[in-house]
């Protein structure tokens, strides 16, 4: 039966309908996720002017551990991997392998946060906190915004687990697992600037 | 337990403050007692503050943005007043702290929950109808837009009577800002309530965005959108691309406020420059976010009262794209005198010499639109002849600013406040009042009494004029911005006539007050029944008025641009009106979850500004499992039944058949009037 | 569902592409890091490195992972990319020009 609807296809079938309405979602996030990449543009510059604003604190040479940054890299890479794992089993319709490959997605970004919280830690410990010096309030601050979206990330995997094991695959929940897919995916491509940008250019 | 918050918060000692407070509570008791005399409460929850539909949502836009002129003029006057009386040592009535916050208030409001609110709400009302849409893109996400900018607007209100406002200027230049020198609640108020709207504007600049790409009818390809829709387009790329901008230099601000961070501050390797860089990359292009829409609504006023298409349909649309574009390389002109070199400046200025060309080139499209048009003078049309003239004159002064060496001389002067009242006045106030009286049948379903209509145009131009050409004439003796008394006499007997000229623009607000209270007394007799009061061109007149929460019975298929004014000349001049059969027709359903997110947000702002962290985090929490809430909800849309639609779409088919025949359209009222 | 299947074969990738992004960005990562920890080059050839591997592997991501293509929606997403990069190269670079040219003229950092 063909009804009119929401979106300007009235004349499609009511199935295929819902479809274009989770296209527009999916655009709708994409261009959220242009939003947020001109929030990360602006701490990159500011970074990278306040990057010589050390106040006689320590420099980026002197508290950057590479080795340290290249695990928290894999482990954000691995998980975008698995992320996509998640959405060709979603594409297959197999929840339970989506389950558990959301789960693992989860343990590698968990994995991430937590070594950037003890990276944070330590520093804080050491006397380096944000507050010593423009060049590690620029820091903190660029570094800090990508793992909070990180850690956001992770309680939509966790909501995300949920609905699936409550819901199932439905057309409530699909359109948001593609959604996350890119956030996923997004915090990964802001993560290579960082370590680009941030610790190798730094400790040059 | 309480923060910084204490009793002493509370000015008792400013009468001004304390009388307007008073004035407030008295107003806001008589409103809660004639919402529960009237039993209205659960009609202002389900029919306006839970609703999702988009022409309801601008309406709150509007009717916020207007009682928010009132705040806003009512800080412009006692400036005025101020400097009309505290010349050659006289310190007037109000102290510096006082006169510091309100310039700072007057900025904020004016710009923040007055112009914007009235472009935006413009934008609901219209931008779906004029596309054919059955509402905006993500409906729950536009109501709660509208509640986080309700919450900024609440926020700032509070900061009249308890703490205090920024004392700072509008955009609140580090180092000025920082704890150091401003250790009071002020600039945490202002923080708060631009970063709480600040996201509801970037919500909506997202939702818009994604509707008029996405949600377009059939055959209504881009370059067949009307010219208001395509503003709107090109300002919603400008909020999602510079509003993130403010949301991140105010937070870098706040992590200095808060947790002593050394972003903007003196010492510690800082560097204030970085903030006034960053708050006019935004800066900016908000400027462009508010003409943008004013120049679309001036487009759609002259070419429907000229009678004739828009002259130049295409250079419109090219010139707005590029003036969107350009908008991003000439934010250094606010700041030419900070330091950079002649390159940087020399740069900057040309740039801003060069987006003059692409409006110049929008005049010029008006102009001709005009040329041998069967022009009606109605107060739309005089508003945008009026901004004509009014905006070229503020465009000229600004070329003249963005000669850095005439800047250097001209920077924070009152040519400065001259200039950007020419522009701001003159193009975003003059247009929205033009496309609140243009759009405003197809909001209520009744026009605007036009005598008292034009009563204010005259005021508004004429009060403009003799309130801001002395501001000119000032500058060039020294008068700088931002005085709260000064030394020099000579200067009174313009700041006198500059006063005047505030008294007149204030005559202009009473007049609009007037024509709300007698319009809606001669409500009858100024019904608008066809839909089409002013035998308009675009889509949004083929509804009725006020149009149905559906907007469209069946959704029209467009084959040109103008395409409503073809339908009606294929259809023997008359309006086509819907035929059955009629469909199911597919609706979001209201939503609580928008407004209880909004009001957790005054709270989870309020205690931050008082530094009361556990209400923090309970405002925090809440607004984050009402979120879930919504998240986990599915009953979030509904079909209104084929039946319901063909029995709405009967009566306004026989309201209009009896309304066509009893008397004649609107159009010849106005005539008969003018 | 056929076309649906289809479509989203399409539009969201296969075990192949997902393996070939991961593997192209495992030599992305390892080639910057490696040429900063050996400081096997002169600074200037090693930005030069850093830069151009970072953004080659932010286009492996966009395009295998995140399927940024112009046959979605009809191409506005990647309008929509090429437009807010342009937008951060103009903003971040002029900020970087115009905070640069302070320093020099008021001589301080």
């Amino acid at each position: 039966m063909s009804t009119d609807t929401l979106s300007n296809h009235g004349d499609h079938a009511h199935e295929h309908d819902h479809h274009d309405t989770a296209g527009t979602k999916l655009f709708g996030f994409w261009v959220y996720l242009m939003s947020d990449l001109i929030i990360f543009g602006s701490l990159f510059a500011t970074f990278a002017v306040l990057l010589k604003g050390t106040a006689d604190g320590p420099t980026p040479g002197e508290i950057f551990e590479l080795p340290f940054v290249l695990v928290e890299t894999f482990l954000l890479l691995f998980s975008s991997f698995t992320y996509g794992m998640a959405v060709l089993a979603m594409n297959a319709d197999r929840a339970s392998q989506v389950k558990a490959w959301l789960a693992i997605t989860f343990l590698l970004g968990a994995g991430f946060v937590g070594m950037e919280v003890y990276e944070f830690q330590h520093l804080i410990h050491e006397g380096f906190g944000p507050d010593r010096s423009a060049f590690l309030s620029a820091f903190f601050t660029l570094v800090g915004t990508h793992g909070l979206h990180v850690t956001f990330g992770l309680i939509w995997i966790l909501v995300m687990l949920i609905q699936v094991q409550t819901k199932g695959l439905t057309d409530m929940t699909r359109p948001r697992i593609m959604c996350l897919s890119l956030f996923w995916h997004f915090l990964d491509i802001v993560w290579i600037c960082v370590f680009s940008f941030v610790y190798l250019m730094g400790v040059l | 337990m309480f923060g910084k918050l204490t009793l002493e918060a509370i000015p008792y000692h400013e009468p001004i403050i304390m009388v307007t407070a008073a004035a407030i509570a008295i107003g806001g008791l008589g409103l809660v007692g004639a919402l529960t005399y009237f039993k209205k409460w659960g009609y202002l929850w389900t029919e306006w503050i839970t609703s999702i539909d988009h022409k309801k949502l601008g309406i709150m836009y509007f009717i916020v943005a207007l009682v928010m002129l009132i705040r806003g003029f009512a800080d412009a006057i006692m400036m005025r007043s101020q400097q009309a009386l505290a010349a050659g040592g006289a310190e007037g009535f109000l102290p510096p702290h006082h006169y510091d916050q309100i310039f700072s208030a007057h900025g904020v409001i004016m710009i923040f929950f007055v112009a914007m609110p009235m472009v935006i709400g413009l934008m609901n009302l219209v931008v779906p109808l004029q596309i054919g849409a059955r509402d905006v893109a993500f409906p729950f996400m536009n109501n709660l837009s509208f509640w986080l900018f309700a919450a900024g607007v609440v926020l700032v209100n509070i900061s009249l009577v308890v703490g205090e406002f920024a004392q700072t200027g509008w955009l609140a230049y580090a180092p000025l800002s920082g704890i150091e020198y401003s250790p009071g609640v002020g600039v945490d108020y202002w923080i708060w309530a631009l970063q709480i709207s600040g996201i509801g504007t970037t919500l909506t600049g997202i939702n818009f965005f994604v509707t008029i790409i996405k949600m377009r009818t059939k055959g209504m390809k881009l370059f067949r959108m009307p010219i208001f829709t395509w503003t709107s387009l090109c300002a919603n790329v400008l909020i999602i691309a510079s509003f993130p901008i403010l949301t991140a230099t105010i937070a870098l601000l706040t992590l200095d406020r808060y947790l002593g961070m050394h972003f903007f501050t003196n010492d510690f390797g800082g560097n204030m420059m970085m903030y006034v860089n960053l708050i006019w990359a935004w800066g900016h292009p908000e400027v462009y976010i508010l003409i943008l829409p004013a120049f679309g609504v001036f487009s759609e006023v002259i070419s429907t009262f000229a009678r004739k298409r828009l002259f130049g349909y295409g250079t419109m649309v090219w010139a707005t794209v590029a003036i969107t574009v350009l908008s991003f390389i000439v934010w250094l002109h606010h700041f030419f005198t900070m330091g950079a070199g002649a390159n940087v400046n020399a740069f900057f200025g040309i740039m801003t010499m060069i987006i003059a060309i692409p409006t110049g080139v929008k005049i010029f499209n008006w102009l001709f639109t005009m040329y041998r048009g069967r022009i009606e003078f109605t107060s739309p049309v005089l508003w945008t002849l009026g901004f004509i003239i009014t905006f070229s004159i503020g465009g000229m002064t600004g070329v003249m600013l963005s000669i850095p060496a005439a800047n250097f001389v001209l920077h924070n002067s009152l040519f400065v406040i001259a200039h950007f009242h020419n522009v701001i006045i003159g193009g975003v106030v003059f247009g929205m009042l033009a496309g609140l009286t243009y759009w405003f049948p197809k909001a209520f379903g009744f026009t605007l009494n036009e005598k008292w209509g034009k009563r204010s145009f005259w005021c508004w131009l004429v009060g403009f004029y003799v309130a801001f050409m002395p501001l000119y004439v000032l500058s060039f003796f020294g008068a700088v911005r931002r005085m709260q008394s000064y030394a020099n006499s000579e200067w009174q007997p313009l700041m006198l006539v500059a006063w005047v000229g505030a008294v007149i623009i204030m005559c202009g607000i009473a007049c609009t007050v007037i024509q709300f209270y007698v319009s809606i007394r001669d409500r009858k007799q100024n019904q608008d029944v066809t839909g089409d009061p002013w035998d308009g061109r675009t889509l949004e007149w083929a509804t009725s008025s006020p149009a149905q929460f559906y907007n469209f019975a069946h959704l029209p298929e467009i084959k040109g641009v103008d395409d409503f004014w073809r339908m009606k000349e294929e259809n023997g001049g008359k309006l086509p009106l819907s035929e059955a059969p009629y469909q199911d027709i597919h609706m979001p359903k209201d939503t609580w979850e928008g407004p209880v997110i909004g009001g957790l947000s005054i709270v989870f702002g309020f205690a931050l500004i008082w530094h009361i962290w556990w209400l923090a985090i309970v405002g925090g929490l809440g607004m984050f499992g009402v979120f879930m809430a919504r998240i986990f909800r599915e009953d979030v849309d509904y079909y209104v039944p084929a039946a319901e639609v063909e029995r709405i779409e009967r009566e306004h088919r026989q309201r209009v058949e009896r309304g066509v025949s009893q008397s004649s359209t609107y159009a010849s009222q106005v005539g008969g009037q003018a | 569902m056929s076309g649906h299947a289809s479509h989203a074969e399409q539009s969201h990738g296969s075990v192949k592409s997902y393996v070939i992004g991961l593997i192209l960005s495992i030599v992305l990562t390892i080639i910057p890091f490696g040429v900063v920890m050996t400081g096997s080059f002169a600074t200037s050839a090693t930005v030069l490195i850093v830069v151009a591997t970072a953004v080659a592997q932010v286009l492996v991501q966009l395009i295998l992972f995140m399927h940024m293509s112009t046959k979605t929606d009809e191409g506005w997403n990647v309008t929509a990319f090429v437009f807010t990069a342009s937008i951060l190269v103009l903003v971040i670079g002029g900020s970087l020009w115009i905070m640069h040219n302070l320093h020099l003229n008021m001589m301080i950092g």
